[in-house]
């Protein structure tokens, strides 16, 4: 036990090289909010998620009810803070709701992709060899398909629905979580406490979960983070080309496309419902520039 | 430099066939009888059933591929039923169009974003930076189909400057080719441009610091001749290695930018197929992008490699 200890904190010491920026910034959190940037990103990224959750009582309206004596209202009609759509539904309450659909898709399809990749990463860094190759092999094929594209095809065959998008985002994103992880593994296998610690007779299962994962959590944070903005991307463009989730489900992306086509008579229904796309995935990508120099300026990321 | 375009060519080749084996087994995840989706519920059994032979879905599974890769390989994508027409012809129909939008949104991305990092990175932490770092940061975050129908919104419908649809033929003389191009190729652009801007940017900060560069100054040479001789040159590298990606982001992209402005490429037939349910020609389409991208990626190891000769590739692999 006690020999476990020692390569533990040698792992440890591994993790906390920076020890200058450790006393500067007592914690990842504080480091984080002291860059301006990083702060506003996580402010919008705050908001998003209260809007998601408290949707029922931001909005105003029922996102689904109709009034077809109130259609296509102007922003600040009475009653309509940002007026109404084609089907007189309200679009300040269908765009609260539609935050529910952009966080649930681009966090579960992360998470689904990140978990697949990372196990893949795993094995074929710790692995090596012919196991590798295969693996990657496969990665590299993966990353044949512009990301769109892939999710594109498998929306086609899955159909449209809310699981299905996490499921085509999810999978798409699978090879670059498994390059990322993979790279990190290489870099850490030489280190020598792994090497101590294999030599001490650890199982392959403990270094790679206790040792080696650990270790490539930083990449994995600035990863996933940057992934969740492109998930959010890839719904709203799918649900755009009528790919996505089902209507009448308010989806920021659905109604950029029901907007785009009442353009002329209505155009602030793809504006505002544009606008939160960008805003969203503006302050996660900050948010997430922020973590990476938080984490580890260096980051090739 | 000949072993190694060898040998990088040969590794490609694995690489294309797992490409064909993803496509392959992604359309056969299609629910229920392919055949009949295809034709739609008003088909009879036996116009699906003759379906069924014709794409060979009768057969076993790994017949079924051999048969598929056998004839990629003779260049046969097969025959479009909604078309009626031999999928190659329709791609080899379409394919310049995408090459000419995304071309010119390529050169619109390297003109503006490269520039602008070099000033970006020149004058450090002035107002100039932080602009050009505020206006790429809102670039990578962009929905591109948002900014396409915004395009649309003001410079076609509201001031009428461009047509908001559709490619002008070369017929008609260059002014309304041009302007049928503009808009779709802004759109397309945005983030490459805004990806280009920024890691010049980085890169040139890097390079900049080095003592080389110091002793350049040093010398009495002009800042100018410093930055774009010396400095510039390399920091060539980093963007290379984004411009992989980044030609693969605009395939993708070309797919939501081709279907705003109905411009008639690869993107805006995947996207008709889909409406027609004719999934051999989105099989074939997506397939065909994809070998675009390998070999395209093969293409920039080649310049990588000429730019900068002393990169190892036996190592590659890695983040």
């Amino acid at each position: 036990m006690t020999t476990m200890d020692t390569t533990e904190s040698m792992n440890n010491k591994n993790n906390n090289n920076n020890e200058d920026d450790m006393e500067k910034a007592p914690n990842l959190f504080m480091r984080l909010l002291r860059n301006r940037l990083a702060a506003i990103g996580l402010f919008v990224v705050a908001l998003m998620v209260i809007t998601a959750i408290f949707a029922p009582w931001i909005a105003t309206h029922p996102p689904y009810e109709m009034d077809v004596t109130k259609t296509l209202l102007g922003i600040g009609s009475e009653g309509h803070l940002l007026g109404t759509d084609n089907y007189g539904r309200d679009i300040y309450s269908r765009l609260i709701y539609g935050s529910r659909v952009s966080l649930i898709v681009g966090v579960s399809a992360v998470l689904f992709g990140a978990i697949i990749g990372t196990i893949l990463g795993l094995v074929s860094g710790y692995f090596g060899g012919t196991l590798d190759s295969v693996i990657m092999r496969f990665m590299d094929g993966l990353f044949a398909f512009p990301f769109i594209l892939l999710a594109i095809t498998l929306m086609t065959v899955l159909g449209q629905g809310l699981f299905n998008v996490i499921l085509a985002v999810g999978i798409a994103n699978i090879p670059g979580f498994a390059r990322v992880i993979r790279g990190q593994v290489l870099s850490v296998k030489e280190e020598e406490f792994i090497e101590v610690t294999r030599s001490l007779g650890a199982r392959h299962g403990r270094i790679i979960f206790q040792h080696i994962l650990p270790n490539s959590i930083a990449p994995l944070i600035v990863y996933g983070t940057m992934s969740v903005a492109g998930a959010i991307i890839s719904e709203a463009a799918l649900s755009f080309l009528g790919l996505g989730v089902q209507p009448p489900t308010a989806s920021w992306g659905s109604m950029l496309k029901e907007g785009k086509d009442f353009l002329v008579l209505n155009p602030h229904v793809a504006t505002v419902s544009g606008l939160a796309i960008l805003i969203s995935v503006l302050g996660i990508n900050l948010l997430g520039d922020g973590l990476r120099d938080a984490l580890d300026p260096k980051m090739k990321l | 430099m000949g072993k190694f375009i060898l040998s990088r060519f040969l590794n490609m080749i694995p690489t294309l066939l797992i490409v064909a084996v993803i496509v392959f087994l992604i359309t056969r995840m299609i629910p229920g009888d392919p055949a009949a989706v295809m034709l739609g519920p008003q088909a009879s059994v036996d116009d699906v059933e003759a379906l069924t032979e014709q794409l060979g879905l009768n057969e076993p599974l790994v017949k079924q591929f051999t048969t598929y890769v056998g004839d990629i390989l003779k260049g046969d994508f097969g025959t479009s039923i909604t078309y009626n027409r031999p999928i190659v012809d329709i791609i080899m129909d379409r394919f310049p169009n995408t090459v000419i939008l995304a071309a010119s949104a390529l050169l619109i991305a390297f003109l503006v974003g490269v520039p602008a990092g070099i000033i970006s990175a020149s004058r450090h932490n002035s107002l100039i930076d932080y602009f050009v770092m505020l206006v790429s940061l809102v670039g990578v975050s962009m929905p591109v189909f948002w900014l396409g129908v915004m395009l649309v919104l003001y410079f076609s419908v509201n001031l009428g400057w461009f047509p908001a649809t559709g490619m002008g033929s070369m017929n008609d003389g260059i002014v309304p080719f041009l302007k049928h191009l503009i808009l779709p190729s802004i759109t397309l652009a945005t983030i490459p441009m805004a990806e280009f801007a920024r890691i010049t940017r980085s890169s040139m900060l890097e390079v900049v610091s080095q003592d080389y560069i110091k002793s350049a100054r040093a010398k009495g040479l002009s800042e100018w001749i410093v930055i774009v001789k010396h400095a510039f040159k390399n920091a060539l590298t980093p963007l290379l290695t984004v411009l992989g990606l980044q030609v693969s982001m605009m395939l993708g992209g070309a797919v939501l930018t081709e279907t705003i402005f109905s411009w008639p490429g690869m993107g805006l037939l995947i996207i008709d197929a889909i409406e027609k349910r004719d999934f051999i020609v989105v099989q074939s389409t997506v397939l065909f992008i994809a070998f675009i991208f390998v070999v395209v990626n093969l293409i920039v190891d080649i310049l990588y490699k000429i730019v900068n000769p002393r990169v190892d590739y036996s190592s590659k692999g890695g983040s």
